[in-house]
């Protein structure tokens, strides 16, 4: 199975009642698998007119309770931002999967990482957050489904699954997981209409002085506990490392690839690869920063991770940057040579 | 003493935040009593527009959702879809269906999608001021045409109802007005019929639209608005069934 279409049955394993989305390549396989997988567990497709509407589907159906998702690329989930904020605003669960191309713009089709910056930092207009997942392979795109679902029916919030090209089209063997024990709150909050109780009303509007402002507290509680509690990342080799690499995503495949090969060359390099975007790996990178060693980022845009990169280690070390954008992909020489040019050749045991 | 009319218990006991002489406290009342006359209460989901009717849930006494500017249908798309049973109805002024969200209600209609559209035409944006709407007349001053509306540059008001009907997927379809209690007895009958269908599991989309004053900002008392809707307003927007 490819990555588009792997993901589509893990969500369908993981509980989706209903699927909305817009032809867009390089995703289309998801669409064309939903279109048929869905009807067939008795489940909801519909093909929308736009991103716009899909997202909007998607808000419908998850205010009435249902797990509902879509899935786009990079241009159309632009479009979707508004239907974003509010979901954020309105309190309500969704899973958006972004299969990223280059930009900006009609961009191409390749491969990019070049919406980091819109998926971690909210993306729409008004102080929110998405909890973002970057999984690096089919297998982990698969795990990450269910994932996925869960957090947004915990903490009631969308959840954007940053996926890439590469990952879309990838065929690799996965082993498809079971629908998830984790335990979730009741959803009292939805409409059913009002049968033998007062009305529910979903909303993002309010008025009245103040109240606006404590929504926004309650989110931003509530963004504290999923930093405190959700954070995932992979370490590798970092312990006695003089060189940390970070990356995400397909690139942190390729960084591993070029870790080996410098260990090989007895450099002593790790790797440090965030799983979740937001909430960020802050303090794992803040305590590997507490020895001495340089940090390379590398992703495949002009350079945003980086920035997160930068916050986390506080001065407290030099990080440099090699990216490549817009459909360009790192190879692991190029990211071997970088690594090199980093570490001090003196220091490398002869 | 003989009660011969009632407030409707889905209408609630409160004052409303809308204008004198606005027409959307009307239509809320339509709406309610022909929730509890088929007695859908308890299924019912509304959907709230942006524009003055955001706050509706505030007055229709069912469970409502509020959603971005024009989205309404595709909304309505995804809570009929995954709740069939469920009665959906959308309400909705110009600015919302017919400029920001026309496609949305288009493709709803295309789709033939099992809701009701409640479709408030006032010819104005209300909410931020009196700007021109697409269903603003010719010659109509707002906040935006200051010199009346004029064909050549901002086009001729947007005819909804006669655009929808020509789609397959749009099965009931009228225009009606509230410009004196005749016309609301038969604005009235349209919204009950266009719930009855979504009960009757109808295969289709129906839409009412209702041609509602808005005196502030057409600058007129409300009795000349009501005037003015029945010999202005009805000329580049006749009444009428259109579909089903």
């Amino acid at each position: 199975m490819c990555g588009n279409e792997a993901l589509g049955e893990a969500s369908i394993i993981a509980g989706v009642d209903a699927y909305f989305g817009y032809p867009i390549t390089p995703q289309n396989e998801i669409t064309a698998y939903m279109s048929r997988r869905m009807p067939e567990e008795g489940r909801v497709f519909v093909q929308s007119e736009s991103e716009l509407a899909a997202i909007n589907m998607v808000f419908g159906a998850s205010a009435t309770g249902k797990r509902a998702m879509t899935t786009s690329s990079s241009p159309g989930i632009s479009l979707m931002q508004e239907g974003i904020s509010y979901l954020a605003g309105a309190e309500l669960p969704a899973v958006v999967v972004n299969v990223m191309r280059g930009g900006p713009g009609l961009g191409n089709i390749a491969p990019s990482q070049g919406d980091y910056f819109q998926a971690t930092r909210g993306g729409g207009h008004g102080d929110y957050r998405t909890i973002v997942l970057g999984p690096s392979s089919v297998q982990e795109l698969v795990d990450c489904m269910p994932l996925a679902f869960d957090l947004a029916d915990e903490y009631r919030m969308p959840v954007v699954v940053l996926a890439d090209g590469i990952l879309g089209q990838m065929m690799e063997p996965i082993v498809l997981q079971k629908k998830s024990q984790r335990k979730l709150p009741p959803k009292d909050w939805t409409l059913t209409g009002a049968k033998g109780r007062d009305q529910n009303i979903v909303r993002s509007l309010w008025l009245k002085e103040g109240a606006l402002e404590e929504l926004n507290y309650k989110l931003q509680a509530r963004y504290k506990e999923v930093e405190k509690n959700e954070v995932l990342c992979e370490e590798y080799l970092v312990d006695d490392a003089e060189i940390v690499v970070v990356a995400y995503g397909v690139s942190a495949r390729i960084v591993r690839g070029a870790v080996d090969k410098a260990r090989q060359d007895r450099i002593k390099a790790g790797w440090i690869r965030p799983i979740t975007l937001w909430p960020f790996p802050t303090e794992q990178i803040s305590k590997a920063a507490d020895e001495l060693r340089i940090f390379l980022v590398v992703e495949m845009s002009c350079g945003q991770m980086v920035e997160d990169v930068k916050l986390a280690v506080a001065g407290k070390a030099p990080v440099v940057f090699y990216g490549r954008a817009a459909g360009g992909v790192p190879t692991v020489d190029e990211i071997l040579e970088r690594i090199k040019q980093l570490t001090i050749p003196t220091k490398r045991a002869k | 003493m003989k009660t011969v009319f009632t407030r409707t218990p889905t209408l609630k006991d409160c004052p409303t935040h809308y204008c004198p002489g606005c027409g959307h406290g009307i239509a809320h009342r339509l709406i309610a009593e022909t929730i509890d006359e088929l007695n859908i209460r308890d299924r019912t989901i509304g959907i709230a527009p942006v524009g003055c009717a955001v706050l509706e849930y505030n007055y229709i006494d069912v469970d409502m959702v509020e959603v971005a500017h024009g989205r309404a249908p595709a909304v309505a798309t995804g809570m009929k879809r995954t709740n069939p049973d469920k009665i959906i109805f959308s309400y909705q002024g110009d600015g919302d269906l017919a400029a920001i969200g026309t496609a949305e209600i288009i493709h709803a209609a295309h789709r033939g999608e099992q809701i009701t559209v409640i479709f408030i035409n006032n010819a104005v944006f209300g909410m931020t001021g009196g700007q021109m709407a697409p269903t603003t007349v010719l010659g109509q001053v707002t906040a935006t045409t200051p010199q009346g509306r004029e064909p050549t540059s901002e086009g001729y008001p947007l005819q909804v109802c006669e655009l929808l009907a020509v789609l397959p997927g749009a099965i009931y379809i009228e225009r009606c007005s509230v410009y004196n209690p005749a016309q609301v007895r038969k604005a009235k009958k349209a919204v009950k019929h266009a719930f009855e269908l979504q009960v009757s599991g109808a295969k289709g989309l129906s839409l009412v639209e209702v041609l509602s004053p808005c005196p502030t900002y057409w600058r007129m008392t409300p009795v000349k608005a009501m005037e003015w809707i029945e010999k202005e307003m009805t000329k580049a927007f006749p009444l009428g069934r259109f579909k089903g």
